[in-house]
């Protein structure tokens, strides 16, 4: 039996005039996972979003989100916290004041606001107005009002904008404790190697197109791993193309390097018969292609 | 419906509006209160644009609520700003996004938010309606103008059914600042259009053209806001504005339930 759905799309499209901002896309994503939401600028990523959180509509196909149609969001939004292109506040209110407008809103009890204001480090800052935050505490801000109703998705549109490397790291432990508790995280960002750390699920965008969507670890496990091995003599390089071309791989010269296709197994090997053949290896490092080179590989970009 | 007035008026609360508000009702009413009766004698008039209001009049049950009724068209101004300018920045702050995930019901949001607004009219008038009976009083005395009449019924009757007037008429124009701040999505542009239809265009108009200030809704908030005038009446007014208005109102909500909130 297949995992429940926290988010499954078909066919959804979204047109703006002549321009198509999102086209025919297919994608689901299960229940308790972290899904990273890949593409660059102007893929298609934050028009999807308000497509499932009920601010657009679309153009044709369909959606569900909790297993609810998108279009009753009533039914499915009560349970779904939601960050969308950036922080959107009032400049003269508190954060507090900010936070208990919306947990007002939507019914929530005000007494959670100060905890959640510690969890995103804002604890000390919430009697300060909005409009005093620096670009980083007005993301915090952003992802604290999108957990005020402690939801069971949680869609954030690049949360980690503006945050430094220490903000970065809290907010991906964060992600990473919330998806343990049940909640399914949905989360944009054109910073791949961020998605890489915290994702089980990939859905990756293209000029509006789904080009890519499962298990990360399936998408880069297809990838060729490649070996990177130096000579300590340059003239040695070519040699040592030969040798991995004549053990069956492919391989390819690039400055003072080859660069082998295969596995980490095959490191053994290739560093055996370079000995053999008198080349001595200053290094001979296996990689595994990231997030990013498999993006760039698949558009071509 | 009850949690989005909560939200909203956790907004209006907030001490730069709240207090920028009582500013200007303060010095609204106060300027038209006391023109009214530092200038009785004045032969330039001492009412709204030029008219003469004698110290006979003042002296009257009625004369009591007079300043306040006189100052509705600039009230009105103030409620048409706030109106505009809180509906209109949902979409400058982009909070408009927040709000409609906490609460999809863009109706609930629509009414809730204008129930709130009405509801910080009421004050901003009540305020306005102390203020003017205060100095009324206060001017009264300065310029010998006699208050017996003042403390009669038929006084407390004319003040009840000028405070009514006046908020009906500050609504009103309240409502057609919404409209715009929702047509508009900028409370700038709102704003703008909001006063000078009001105060120029509305009035320029009705100069060179007669009879057509009984088709403005400005024009016709101002007369509900005076009871009613020789030439147009009370019930003519308070029907023609608010459906005006409402038809307005009907045609924003369906823009603001179907448009695609991009920003």
């Amino acid at each position: 039996m297949s995992s429940p759905l926290a988010i499954d799309v078909a066919d959804l499209s979204k047109k703006y005039g002549d321009r198509m901002a999102l086209s025919h896309a297919n994608f689901e994503v299960p229940m308790g996972s972290i899904c990273g939401f890949v593409g660059p600028n102007g893929s298609g990523k934050t028009t999807t979003i308000r497509m499932l959180l009920g601010l657009i509509t679309p153009s044709t196909g369909s959606g569900h989100v909790l297993g609810e149609s998108i279009t009753q969001p009533e039914k499915y939004l009560p349970r779904v916290g939601a960050m969308i292109e950036g922080p959107a506040f009032y400049p003269a209110l508190t954060g507090k004041q900010n936070l208990a407008v919306l947990a007002k809103l939507g019914g929530l009890a005000t007494d959670s606001i100060q905890k959640l204001l510690e969890l995103v480090d804002l604890g000390d800052r919430g009697d300060s107005k909005f409009k005093t935050y620096s670009l980083g505490m007005k993301q915090r801000l952003g992802i604290a009002a999108a957990l005020l109703p402690n939801p069971k998705l949680l869609v954030l549109d690049e949360p980690t904008n503006g945050l430094d490397p220490a903000g970065i790291h809290e907010i991906r432990t964060l992600l990473r404790k919330l998806a343990d508790s049940g909640t399914t995280v949905f989360v944009s960002s054109h910073l791949l190697s961020e998605i890489e750390m915290i994702s089980d699920y990939l859905v990756m965008l293209r000029q509006g197109k789904v080009i890519f969507s499962g298990k990360t670890i399936d998408l880069l496990a297809a990838q060729k791993p490649v070996i990177i091995a130096k000579p300590e003599n340059s003239k040695d390089l070519k040699k040592l193309f030969e040798i991995a071309n004549n053990l069956g791989k492919k391989a390819e010269i690039k400055d003072d390097i080859v660069e082998v296709i295969g596995d980490s197994d095959f490191s053994a090997k290739l560093n055996k018969s370079a000995f053999e053949a008198g080349i001595t290896l200053t290094s001979l490092t296996p990689i595994r292609p990231t997030l990013e080179d498999t993006f760039f590989e698949m558009t071509g970009d | 419906m009850i949690n989005v007035i909560r939200a909203e008026l956790t907004k209006l609360r907030r001490p730069s509006l709240s207090i920028s508000t009582v500013v200007a009702v303060t010095f609204v009413t106060g300027l038209v209160t006391s023109l009214l009766f530092l200038l009785v004698d004045s032969p330039e008039g001492n009412g709204e644009r030029g008219t003469r209001i004698s110290r006979e009049v003042l002296e009257l049950s009625s004369g009591i609520s007079i300043s306040f009724k006189n100052s509705a068209g600039l009230l009105g101004i103030v409620a048409l700003c706030i109106f505009a300018a809180q509906t209109a920045q949902e979409y400058t702050y982009g909070t408009l996004r927040n709000l409609l995930v906490r609460q999809p019901s863009r109706m609930k949001i629509l009414v809730g938010k204008l129930i709130a607004m009405k509801m910080f009219a009421v004050v901003m008038v009540s305020i306005s309606a102390l203020l003017a009976l205060s100095l009324s009083y206060i001017f009264a005395g300065v310029m010998d103008v006699s208050t017996a009449a003042w403390s009669t019924p038929d006084a407390r009757s004319a003040v009840l059914r000028g405070f009514v007037n006046v908020l009906i008429a500050t609504i009103g124009f309240g409502i057609f600042g919404m409209i715009l701040g929702l047509l508009f999505r900028s409370p700038i542009t709102a704003i703008s259009i909001g006063v000078i239809w009001n105060l120029i265009i509305e009035g320029l108009l009705s100069v060179f053209i007669s009879n057509l200030s009984k088709y403005f809704p400005g024009q016709l908030l101002s007369v509900v806001a005076d009871g009613g005038t020789e030439k147009i009446s009370y019930k003519y007014a308070l029907l023609t504005s608010y459906s005006f208005l409402l038809a307005g109102l009907l045609i924003v909500a369906v823009l603001f339930k179907k448009r695609d909130v991009a920003n």
